[in-house]
């Protein structure tokens, strides 16, 4: 299992808009470059891409939830 | 007079709001998400209540939880600060019936300014003049000729019921206008199910220009003008005081309009009626107005020595406006810039860092708002803004060497700031001759990346 870290300290969202589907739902597999969620800091958003590619991908944070640089968002197995 | 003021906000205009509440004796409670436990205004307030968790939306945003706050700690007032509720009609309808006072204007003004069609039907009904357009919609080329008489050109086309930039055409010539309209009528329809169009003519370059007015509801004054062209992104970075561009009889006539305007309806409290200005021909336009204290207020409080916070709460108190138009002038010239945590060596990326050893900028015309300790960690949830250097001087050249001497003086260490920004913008010639518009920084930070990011 690897983690995917969040580049940014801010808010994690897990879709790309307000009633869109995530971007990856857990199980989901993952490709080097994928966007797995979003991180607004400061009212300006950027995207997470994995730098790590697995089967699945299994998040540990929820949608809209606070995260800290460095704080692992998912495992990717 | 109020007896105890809630702050619904955070920063430096949560601080700012306490200060004027506190030298008109007024008892404060700030209000504070769990990630602004250890801000500068909780510490100042005489009490402090947590209102929620850090994302806005269930904090500072959450009205529930302020009204919950305000009654719970027994105060009489709540005020908005800027952004958040600030101009949310529903809020301050919502402060009033649960029997306070909301320190700004009644919802129903909110509504009526915050409309863009009902506030252009109310400026151009009080004489103050509007972007030359269409009146309502039209829905042939013959009405469409009438109008162009009134727009020239540019004009732009778009559709009566669209949104969102979709059907906007714009016309440099009748040839291109009788080619366009019936290709946006027949979009409009196709898109919308309704052809009908609207026109307004395009302001190519023109200079942000607003008037700061006060009132009490019966009267109302204003305070002059503030210029704030320098814009990045649709936001102002740099704003002074008064407008190098205008001439003393349209300064005049330009204020006297925004005067007329919030006497119209009736305003109540510190409002900002916003203009384009098109030196070229001379001519002003309403944009919106802006029922608020603003963030660049600062450099009016320096020209005419007002402090419209503490105006806003003695009106909002009840007070009739103390001062009449008579009592107000300007004296000399203040800049105000914004330091945001951002970097401008990496096209502004906010850095939402922790703040090492500080040190503000002081001395004579030299003022810095700001939420900023020593060790204060900045969160990420929030907007970039750190502090506002406001600088006043005799004349505008005497502002911009004051403004650099300030800058100079200022350290905020462990954070990148848009400080470096405003040093480039203080020797850019065409800054230092007055010589923008509201497009002109977008050209010179593309123009000057390569400086910015060295």
């Amino acid at each position: 299992m690897a983690q995917i870290l969040s580049p940014l300290p801010g808010t994690f969202y897990r879709s790309a808009a307000p009633g869109q589907p995530p971007l990856k739902a857990d199980g989901d597999a993952v490709a080097v470059g994928d966007v797995i969620g979003l991180i607004e800091v400061m009212k300006s958003f950027h995207e997470v891409k994995a730098e790590i590619a697995g089967a699945s991908i299994a998040f540990l944070v929820d949608n809209e939830e606070p995260i800290m640089a460095g704080a692992p968002l998912a495992e990717v197995g | 007079m109020l007896k105890k003021l809630l702050i619904a906000n955070r920063g430096e205009i949560a601080v700012r709001v306490i200060r004027a509440a506190q030298d008109l004796g007024i008892a404060t409670v700030a209000v504070y998400s769990a990630a602004d436990a250890d801000a500068l205004h909780v510490q100042l307030a005489d009490e402090a209540v947590n209102i929620g968790p850090p994302a806005a939306k269930k904090s500072y945003l959450n009205m529930d939880a302020l009204l919950a706050a305000a009654r719970d700690t027994g105060c009489d007032s709540i005020h908005p600060g800027y952004g958040f509720l600030a101009e949310n009609a529903e809020f301050s309808d919502a402060v009033s019936a649960a029997g306070l006072v909301f320190v700004g204007p009644s919802g129903n003004a909110i509504r009526l300014m915050g409309d863009k069609v009902s506030a252009r039907a109310a400026a151009a009904a009080a004489g103050v003049p509007v972007v030359p357009g269409s009146v309502g919609r039209v829905d042939s080329l013959e009405a469409a000729r009438d109008v162009l008489a009134e727009t020239g050109f540019p004009v732009m086309i778009k559709a009566a019921a669209g949104g969102g930039g979709r059907g906007i055409r714009i016309a440099n010539s009748l040839a291109e206008f009788e080619q366009a309209y019936p290709q946006a009528q027949a979009e409009a329809l196709a898109a919308f199910g309704d052809g009908g169009l609207y026109m307004e003519k395009v302001i190519g370059r023109a200079r942000h220009i607003e008037v700061q007015v006060l009132a009490d509801g019966h009267d109302a004054i204003h305070c002059y003008e503030r210029e704030c062209s320098l814009q990045r992104r649709r936001q102002k970075v740099w704003e002074e005081a008064p407008s190098r561009a205008l001439s003393e009889p349209l300064r005049e006539e330009l204020c006297a309009s925004a005067v007329a305007l919030a006497r119209a309806v009736s305003y109540s409290g510190a409002g900002t009626v916003e203009y384009l200005y098109d030196d070229a021909a001379d001519r002003f336009y309403f944009i919106e107005m802006n029922t608020r204290i603003q963030v660049e207020h600062p450099v009016t409080e320096a020209i005419t020595g007002i402090d419209l916070v503490a105006e806003m709460l003695r009106i909002a108190g009840g007070e009739p406006l103390r001062l009449k138009q008579a009592d107000i002038s300007v004296k000399g010239h203040a800049i105000e810039v914004r330091i945001n945590a951002e970097d401008p060596a990496k096209d502004f990326a906010p850095f939402p860092g922790k703040v090492g050893d500080l040190r503000i900028p002081g001395g004579p015309g030299v003022r810095f708002d700001s939420m900023l300790y020593n060790g204060y960690q900045v969160p990420p949830f929030y907007d970039s803004l750190l502090a506002k250097l406001i600088v006043h001087g005799e004349t505008r050249e005497a502002a911009i060497a004051r403004l650099v001497r300030a800058l100079g003086e200022l350290q905020i260490e462990g954070m990148k700031t848009t400080k470096p920004l405003f040093l480039a913008l203080a020797a850019d010639p065409s800054v230092q001759a007055g010589d923008v518009h509201t497009r002109w920084l977008e050209g010179w930070l593309i123009e000057n990346a390569a400086a910015l990011a060295s």
